[in-house]
């Protein structure tokens, strides 16, 4: 039983910290990619709001270890990554996706008087955009990406078909050492619904922060 | 493209094969979900303090793990304890556990969105709790939750995936081993992305579908999907 | 003098198949208050909103200023700054406060420093008598009061004409007083104005020029003790007659 926490649990957290790197880069980047292709669908013009549109609709409707595999064999025939880094660079791609559809609706959402009413004051287009409809888009997106953040904390588990030596690839190794895999699997278990446990709460808390009457 | 259309002649049946273990697992998934998912939801708004917490347990460590952990968990690590479960078992128990938490949740949302008013209505008209919510409510929060349901049956054949990890047959599965036979990794998975595309497109354009028909004007509801 | 402050052009509009405006002409003096009155979707915020290009107008030409702003080779921000422009929904930006809303065209728009913004802005709300609501959002404050703040915002930016949009139609009815008093002050103090409003005490009182519009084109402009007592067309005296009747109660002054 002591085991436990003398053995296994600092063995599998030794791991938490590529866990955590997969799931920080793949929500980071997929930040950048998901709001820079929604203000682009919603302020670009027809021809790159379809291409966009297609792009969300493809990923979106794949599974994700497919994802996974396709990206990181094409990544692979051009350019020598480790599997950490096609790993993260995929799900952030799709995370990217998703992230577009949650900052799509939350810019839609702000409502088109907001962009006459700075239209007026003489503010151009790009104006309007970073200083105020942004700031409200971002603040109505917060619930739709805390759930988003908490999908990739346990995405982040799929780059073990690449063999990434993140926690469920380390409960593996050790499960095959000590033949308890339950405890193992559990243990990993336990350390992820902490993971998602404390994204929401965090994300939550960060929202209060934010919190604007009557937005 | 010469070499593509042989590899396809080759790999179609077996893509079709399991296209339909794909097919089975999630409908199995979905059936097992809303057995264990529905209930569940009833529990949480309607069952008291014990029942309520079983729920929510339940649908909280579902839901907060991922789904490959908890395979990984039935399939591995039961045999732990001198449980080994056949590989298609496994797959179903856990895919229909993972399902049920997300069911519970869309079907918890419904009910509560439909709740106060029509109970205090239905109350007032003299007709029990147990008679309104099988008449009342229930009704209702399965139109409601429908929107969400769809999502949750073209988010599960993507989830049938996972089973890719154990060995089952499935979709993902048979586009492995034809990566592996004719090491042609990239073809093989887009070929199977095809696939998918497909099912989904169908499947997405049969709920569709299905949505607008038992659509009532004015019940509308908003829940995270996965 | 000799030149009117806003001139419309031949203004034509279509949303598809339906024509909205049919040709409006029409021209604004400084210091004028032109009431824009008639049915509604007869075109009316349209036409308003042709006058800073929030709408395109399809055909015809806009002159603000002396400034054609339809020509695409006028920078249609910088003609903006002098065009205030109130809506009916308030449109308020709702993650900023009530002095923040004011000061951002300031710093935006016109480069003034944080400083200077900030003494124009409360400025500006003790105008419209909201120098205590300064550090409230908009969400804590009641329709009146928005209304109030978003004529502030206009007027920080020293327009040289204000479009008011049916500026009281989404307000509760004893919260109307307080922003047509500010309206009138402004008014008085001699802003050209612009506004497609309902409410007949005001156009009656404070209206310079009356213009009756229906189904896209003007029927009939004038004094409004011409629109009122000698209305030339049947159709203006039967209009003004029956809003009378709904509203006549109700004014203000």
């Amino acid at each position: 039983m002591e085991e436990i926490f003398t053995g296994l649990l600092p063995y599998l957290l030794a791991g938490l910290g590529v866990t955590l790197a997969v799931t920080l880069i793949a929500l980071s980047l997929g930040f950048v990619i998901g709001l820079g292709l929604a203000i682009l669908r919603v302020y670009g013009g027809i021809f790159a709001a379809r291409v966009i549109a297609l792009y969300t609709l493809l990923i979106r409707a794949l599974p994700h270890i497919l994802m996974l595999l396709i990206m990181f064999f094409v990544i692979a025939s051009i350019v020598n990554l480790s599997p950490f880094w096609a790993g993260s660079l995929s799900l952030a791609i799709i995370s990217g996706a998703y992230q577009t559809e949650i900052f799509r609706g939350a810019i839609q959402s702000v409502g088109v008087g907001q962009m006459m009413a700075a239209r007026t004051l003489g503010m151009t287009r790009t104006q309007a955009i970073f200083y105020i409809i942004l700031p409200q888009a971002l603040r109505l997106a917060i619930p739709g990406w805390s759930n988003e953040a908490a999908i990739i904390v346990k995405d982040s588990s799929l780059v073990y078909v690449l063999g990434v030596p993140e926690i469920l690839r380390r409960a593996q190794y050790y499960s095959a050492r000590t033949y308890e895999p339950f405890t193992a699997f559990i243990a990993v278990a336990a350390i992820y619904f902490v993971l998602t446990f404390l994204t929401n709460r965090g994300l939550s808390a960060l929202e209060r922060r934010l919190k604007i009457p009557g937005l | 493209m010469e070499g593509y259309l042989n590899f396809l002649r080759a790999a179609i049946p077996a893509l079709n094969q399991g296209t339909v273990i794909t097919l089975e697992l999630t409908l199995v998934a979905l059936a097992a979900g809303f057995i264990l998912g529905f209930p569940a939801a009833v529990a949480r708004v309607y069952g008291g303090r014990l029942l309520a917490a079983l729920s929510t347990v339940y649908t909280e460590i579902f839901r907060g793990t991922p789904v490959l952990v908890q395979l990984f968990i039935i399939y591995y690590g039961l045999p732990q304890f001198g449980l080994t479960l056949p590989a298609y078992l496994a797959a179903f128990i856990a895919l229909g556990l993972n399902s049920g938490a997300y069911q519970a949740e869309y079907f918890r949302g419904a009910i509560q969105a439909i709740s106060s008013g029509q109970m205090m209505a239905a109350r007032s008209l003299g007709i029990s709790q147990l008679k309104a919510i099988l008449y009342i409510i229930i009704p209702q929060a399965f139109r409601l939750a429908l929107p969400a349901w769809s999502n949750e049956v073209v988010s599960m054949v993507k989830v049938t995936s996972i089973v890719y990890l154990i060995a089952v047959p499935d979709l993902m599965t048979r586009a492995k081993m034809l990566s592996s036979r004719y090491f042609n990794p990239i073809e093989t998975y887009l070929t199977a992305a095809v696939y998918y595309l497909v099912i989904i497109g169908l499947i997405t354009l049969v709920m569709n579908y299905i949505e607008r028909r038992s659509r009532i004007p004015g019940l509308e509801l908003e829940v995270d999907t996965r | 003098m000799t030149e009117p402050i806003i001139k419309l052009e031949n203004i034509h509009k279509s949303y598809g198949k339906d024509e909205i405006l049919k040709g409006i002409n029409l021209e604004v003096r400084e210091g004028e208050v032109v009431v824009i009155i008639g049915p509604s979707g007869t075109g009316k915020s349209t036409l308003l909103r042709c006058i800073n290009l929030l709408t395109m107008p399809d055909r015809g030409r806009v002159w603000v200023d002396g400034v054609e702003i339809t020509d695409p080779k006028v920078d249609i921000n910088k003609a903006r700054r002098h065009i205030g422009f109130v809506f009916q929904d308030f449109n308020l930006f709702n993650h900023l406060t009530a002095l923040g809303n004011v000061t951002i065209g300031l710093k935006l728009v016109l480069g003034m420093k944080a400083g200077a913004a900030k003494e124009k802005g409360e400025f500006e709300l003790a105008r419209v008598g909201l120098q205590d609501k300064a550090g409230l959002y908009p969400g804590q404050l009641s329709g009146g009061q928005k209304q109030r703040v978003a004529i502030a915002r206009a007027l920080a930016m020293d327009p040289r004409v204000m479009l008011f949009d049916e500026p009281t139609s989404a307000l509760d009815p004893e919260l109307i007083g307080e922003v047509l008093e500010v309206m009138q002050k402004l008014a008085r103090e001699g802003m050209t104005m612009v506004c497609v409003t309902h409410e007949m005490g005001f156009a009656r009182e404070v209206a310079s020029r009356i213009v009756f519009m229906e189904r896209g084109v003007i029927v009939e402009e004038g004094t409004p003790e011409e629109m009122f007592l000698r209305p030339r067309f049947d159709r203006t005296r039967e209009f003004l007659g029956k809003i009378s009747e709904l509203y006549g109660k109700h004014q203000s002054g």
